[in-house]
């Protein structure tokens, strides 16, 4: 009832406050996006830019040119397959990892005093604050055949010679899961913090053993959680190029390194484009999958 | 009792760890940007010529100021956007508008980079071929492009603040004939100016921050701080390098605590006039 009074009450003001963001999203998230569709059907040429027109008007008839060759080609060549492939894999094993680490920290967090909880939530925050890229280069300078591991190791006398971490999955591994925690961790804080401890005393109150009252009670309940968190890593990094492409070797193929190469290097925007709306057909079920969880929390009212 | 203390223990022992891994790279790269010696990772002696060094790199400096003014405009911007969206989310009625809006200001969240880097792109180049505008990619599309997925991080924030305000004193406003305007003015952006702060500076860091979005929309009349970085760092590692990173973690902890400090303060002496 209340809403609706305020709401009839500025129907002029209402059009603008909807009007503006909305125009504004409709331009530069909704419509790019039908953009890189359009070019993905279209045929790569040498010129600027570099494709073809999808329609052409000569002679009173509209042509329409849909080449569907480019999604063939993403199909058909082994090479972006396993960048797919790679990616996905890249990407369950570092949210796993994620959640292995973070879920302990977070639950540790959550049940700190609660004058301990803000700082505590403001150290894992932190570094996600200061440079991405300088949180990444970082890691160069301690996995590298010189660097601080290789180096320690070489003085305790365990190697006699450098182990290669740098330029392999190992690192790339490392870098994700160390840029990615706090997002983890944020998201499962918030639930844990508002789990109602009474529960947890009446299943020990009932006799039951801590592992399994976490398992049947606390897990469970926390389940947004778990899946808003899982997402927040799971999907940028299925897309990620910076860590891969600085800590990475040859070896390590992700999509989003190939997407940037093909884009930058080839200049084949067309094929960019294709490899573009086949990753969003790859993710959409994990963003609808968060964006319920997400549109949920944020219209709750209290 | 004794099973729930040994769990308790275990969690709290991967916190600490996990603090750990979190910090340690940083101190390494604060030590290290004092070496003497140009290679990185082998100690010559304590140095702080680095610094030196970098304040008299000119691409370097040009690269921050760029960074910095896209970054101040990006997220008054997105402030503005963000909140104008949280507002619609939070109090219209339900309907397609708002339905569509939720959906779109959320997305940009989740979104990998590479593809909303590139969809711009390609907008801005449609747009040229089209209109003209832009001729060419520099500041403006970067500001464009930043803009938008800040504003989403801001609607969030916003948003869970404007769902715990208590909509009576908006209401009591309005019943005292003040016209909407004022009603968002002198009521509503007094109480949730918390959150634009917050907003406004998660907004700023993140744009400070963007790599990929930034080498999309930008051509080559701009180029911010984390290209110039990206491009040194792929040669491989720079003292340099390690200077400006030690100063990014310099003033990103003063601003956090600084914050931290206010919000405390404020905290306990609401607490104070409430008791």
């Amino acid at each position: 009832m209340k809403k609706k009074r305020l709401t009839f009450r500025l129907p002029k003001g209402q059009c603008y406050t909807i009007g503006v963001p909305y125009f504004w999203l409709l331009m530069f998230f909704a419509l790019p996006f039908a953009i890189v569709l359009k070019i993905s059907l279209s045929t790569p040429a040498i010129a600027i830019p570099p494709y073809e027109a999808l329609f052409e008007y000569a002679d009173e008839s509209l042509q329409i040119m849909l080449n569907l060759g480019n999604y063939i080609l993403v199909f058909e060549d082994s090479l972006y397959i396993n960048a797919y492939l790679g990616s996905l894999k890249m990407a369950c094993i570092t949210t796993l990892g994620c959640l292995l680490i973070g879920y302990p920290m977070a639950y540790a967090i959550a049940r700190a005093p609660k004058q301990h909880q803000t700082v505590l939530i403001l150290l894992v925050m932190l570094p996600s604050w200061t440079s991405f890229l300088i949180r990444v280069y970082a890691w160069m300078g301690i996995l590298s055949n010189n660097g601080v591991i290789n180096n320690v190791l070489m003085w305790l006398g365990v190697i006699s010679e450098p182990i290669q971490m740098l330029n392999t999955n190992f690192a790339v591994y490392i870098g994700i899961i160390y840029t990615y925690l706090p997002f983890m961790i944020l998201p499962l804080y918030a639930n844990l913090s508002q789990l109602d401890g009474s529960l947890l005393e009446a299943a020990a109150d009932l006799g039951s053993r801590s592992l399994n009252t976490f398992w049947k009670i606390t897990l469970p309940l926390s389940k947004g959680g778990v899946i808003a968190g899982s997402m927040l890593v799971f999907i940028p990094v299925v897309g990620e190029f910076v860590i891969p492409e600085l800590l990475g070797g040859p070896d390590s193929l992700m999509i989003g390194k190939v997407l940037w190469q093909e884009f930058f290097n080839n200049r084949d925007w067309p094929v960019a484009s294709a490899l573009a709306i086949v990753m969003l057909g790859l993710l959409i079920i994990p963003i609808t999958l968060f964006h319920r969880y997400q549109s949920r929390s944020m219209e709750k009212t209290i | 009792m004794n099973n729930r203390l040994k769990k308790m223990s275990f969690s709290t022992i991967m916190l600490w760890a996990g603090m750990f891994f979190l910090y340690a790279p940083m101190f390494i790269l604060v030590i290290y940007s004092f070496n003497e010696s140009k290679l990185v990772t082998v100690w010559g002696g304590f140095s702080p010529k680095w610094y030196g060094e970098l304040f008299r790199d000119e691409q370097i400096l040009d690269a921050v100021w760029t960074s910095l003014k896209v970054a101040f405009f990006a997220s008054t911007m997105a402030v503005i956007l963000g909140t104008m969206a949280a507002f619609v989310m939070t109090r219209f009625a339900r309907g397609w508008g708002k339905m569509t809006l939720s959906n779109m200001i959320t997305a940009p969240l989740v979104m990998p980079e590479v593809i909303t880097g590139l969809s711009l792109l390609l907008l801005f180049v449609h747009m040229a071929d089209l209109f003209g505008w832009p001729a060419e990619r520099g500041m403006l599309t970067v500001w464009i492009a930043h803009s938008t997925f800040c504003a989403a991080y801001v609607a969030v924030v916003v948003a869970s603040r404007l769902r715990e305000l208590d909509m009576s004193i908006e209401e009591a406003a309005q019943d005292l004939g003040a016209t909407p305007l004022k009603t968002f003015f002198y009521i509503t952006v007094p109480m949730i100016s918390p959150a634009l702060i917050a907003g406004w500076l998660l907004s700023f860091s993140l744009s400070l921050d963007d790599l990929v979005i930034a080498s999309f929309a930008s051509g080559p009349g701009a180029t911010t701080l984390p290209m110039v970085v990206f491009s040194s760092v792929r040669m491989g590692v720079s003292p340099k390098i390690n200077a400006l990173a030690t100063l990014i973690i310099l003033i990103v902890s003063l601003i956090a605590f600084i914050s931290w400090y206010m919000a405390r303060r404020a905290d306990k002496r609401s607490r104070m006039a409430s008791d």
